[in-house]
């Protein structure tokens, strides 16, 4: 009649508090919500601090690699080519992880999680929200690191402290316009590769056909026209111009306004996607 | 008929349900309902639209046609409102594998309105409560299949839900652990939630449930008490096994004393017969052991769903995930 019992007294106690009755506290405040799926994020690499491989390596591989690889070549002397460079890796560097924006949104839909946020009361945007909070984090750290490895190797701003900040704030405004089309793809393609592979068709192309590494004076004219239009060249330019104190208010403000267009843009169309497609 | 006078809500009442993927009608004219309190089962082979029902009514998927109120809300146009008073655990884990557990239910108490402290004392008090406490800082993808998911079930009740869904919670568990699932299911209804919990398995939906509803092909067919639903397939099968010399002897005796034919198995001479009353069945072994005959092996069976399926719907239960799309 009677079988042994798996469960001793004490855990049927402590199943009995777990399962009592909680009444529901207010609902989390939007930021709360966000600032929460951000501190998630920052838990993930806490736990898998490989994640951030890419966004150390990328910015000290490409300063310290292509200003000594081609410094001598280019302008003659690895420093005088650093000045040049160096806004121009930090671009290059932060866009290039911008994809995380993406491949962390479609890695927590293809794992099941998102479903039970979705179940739950939580202000629709937060879980986008919160990730883009820590891809700020991320792209931030990209940036300060190609910044004080380029002043270790030598790199001397004319634009002091408020023009190199400046500039470091404008490529970041620019990163999270970007971070939305990579949301946006995230939603749409199937895996989180896909969106890597994607990014890496588009963003090679659009970095190296740029004004990053090399003056566009020296490129054929076809070139030069494409260079000239592309967006990551008038963001080198900005950038530049304000680390070495010569940047155009209309350099600036094109930029801004190339970032206030993707958030627009992307915005509500990944806000879209997310309600209806997960 | 219910016990308790303030069970009078419903839980679920959906008319009419219907969802398609492409061509196929995943959930095809599905009416359910569901009164509050207690475990509603819900019974299906693979395929059935299980998954894609518990999806609708827990706002994750839209219908493409039918009405659902579930607590009295519709889950279109009030989905927020449901989202308040329902919980999922869904068939696949939905849990972050990186994180610890205790950092999984942190971070759902935070996104529910806790406070910092109040998440971390709630976290830690379920994973007192479901046996995880010494596994409460490893991370997740260290755990065995059966703590996923009592973790899983326990990010569902971090607010106590008035209805809680889970599909297939005990699949791929192994004895014990599907036991602590049941046991937390029993806990959570005393408390006065409504569970729905879908499941392959007859023997669990007879164990847990107080009625159920079979699915097929996206469809009910039957729906009841387990009484009911058994009373209409039989209570299942005896199995007997025999040394070569008695079997025909065996044989004889049992159809006699349980008045069913008695099939032979060609292979290995198993000798089974369907009994409707589980008494008789222990008569008919007690008489072998009376006659001098010793039982090498026996077995008495629960319907098994085929068994079951084969009986209401007349097809067996591979038959619902291809086979009667095709022409053949
Ligand atoms: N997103 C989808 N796209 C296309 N077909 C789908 C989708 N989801 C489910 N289906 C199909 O709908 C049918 C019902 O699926 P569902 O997952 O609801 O069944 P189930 O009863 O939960 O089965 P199981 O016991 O295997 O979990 C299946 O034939 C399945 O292939
Ligand atoms: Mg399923």
């Amino acid at each position: 009649m009677t079988t042994t019992s798996t469960t001793p007294d004490t855990t049927n106690h402590a199943l009995h508090d777990a399962v009592s009755t909680r009444p529901r506290p207010p609902r989390a405040s939007p930021v709360s919500a966000s600032l929460t799926f951000a501190w998630r994020a920052l838990l993930k690499i806490k736990h898998v601090p490989e994640q951030l491989a890419d966004a150390i390596m990328i910015p000290v591989l490409f300063t310290v690699m292509f200003t000594y690889l081609f410094g001598g070549a280019i302008v003659g002397s690895t420093r005088e080519y650093l000045q040049f460079l160096l806004p121009g890796t930090m671009v290059f560097a932060v866009l290039l992880i911008t994809v995380y924006a993406g491949v962390n949104l479609k890695t927590d839909i293809t794992t099941g999680v998102v479903d039970r946020f979705r179940s739950m009361p939580i202000w629709r945007p937060a879980l986008i929200v919160g990730g883009l909070i820590s891809d700020a984090g991320r792209n931030l750290l990209a940036a300060g690191l190609v910044l004080a490895l380029g002043l270790v190797m030598g790199f001397r701003p004319e634009g002091g402290t408020v023009g190199v900040l400046l500039a470091v704030g404008l490529v970041l405004a620019f990163a999270f316009g970007l971070s939305w089309v990579w949301a946006t793809l995230g939603l749409l393609l199937r895996t989180p590769s896909a969106i890597s592979a994607v990014s890496f068709l588009v963003q090679f192309p659009l970095t190296f056909a740029s004004n990053v590494f090399v003056d566009p004076q020296t490129m054929p004219g076809w070139l030069r026209a494409f260079v000239e239009i592309n967006p990551v060249s008038l963001l080198v330019d900005a950038a530049r111009g304000l680390m070495h104190g010569t940047a155009e208010p209309t350099q600036i403000g094109g930029v801004l306004l190339a970032a206030v267009l993707l958030v627009a843009i992307f915005g509500p169309l990944t806000m879209r996607l997310y309600r209806t497609r997960t | 008929m219910s016990t308790d006078p303030t069970h009078d809500e419903l839980a679920i009442e959906a008319t009419g349900l219907l969802k398609v993927f492409g061509a196929h009608r995943a959930v095809d004219g599905l009416d359910l309902t569901v009164p509050a309190g207690g475990v509603f089962g819900f019974l299906g082979p693979n395929g059935a639209g299980k998954t894609t029902t518990v999806r609708i009514l827990a706002t994750l998927l839209r219908p493409d046609g039918g009405t659902v109120r579930v607590l009295g809300h519709d889950v279109m146009h009030e989905a927020d409102r449901v989202r308040d008073r329902i919980s999922l655990t869904g068939q696949f884990a939905t849990i972050d594998q990186e994180l610890t557990a205790v950092e999984n239910l942190t971070i759902l108490a935070r996104l529910l309105g806790f406070s910092r402290a109040q998440a971390r004392t709630r976290a830690e008090e379920l994973l007192d409560g479901f046996g995880l406490a010494d596994a409460a800082g490893t991370t997740v993808k260290t755990h065995s299949g059966g703590m996923r998911r009592r973790l899983d079930i326990a990010a569902s009740i971090i607010v106590t839900p008035d209805l809680l869904f889970l599909d297939e919670p005990t699949t791929g568990l192994d004895p014990q652990s599907r036991n602590q699932v049941w046991g937390i299911v029993r806990a959570l209804v005393r408390e006065g939630t409504t569970v729905l919990l879908t499941t392959q398995y007859l023997e669990e939906a007879d164990r847990l449930a107080d009625r159920l509803a079979v699915v097929d092909r996206g469809r009910i067919v039957a729906e009841g008490t387990p009484a009911q639903l058994k009373a209409s397939v039989g209570a299942g099968t005896v199995q007997v096994q025999v040394h070569d010399s008695n079997r025909a002897e065996a044989a004889r005796r049992l159809a006699d004393a349980l008045g069913v034919a008695v099939q032979t198995d060609a292979n290995d001479g198993l000798l089974s017969a369907r009994v409707d009353d589980p008494t008789l069945a222990s008569l008919a072994l007690a008489d072998l052991t009376r006659a001098g005959i010793d039982l090498t092996t026996f077995a008495l069976g629960q319907p098994t769903l085929d068994e079951t399926f084969l009986a209401l719907t007349g097809h067996n239960t591979q038959a619902s995930t291809d086979a009667g799309k095709k022409p053949a």
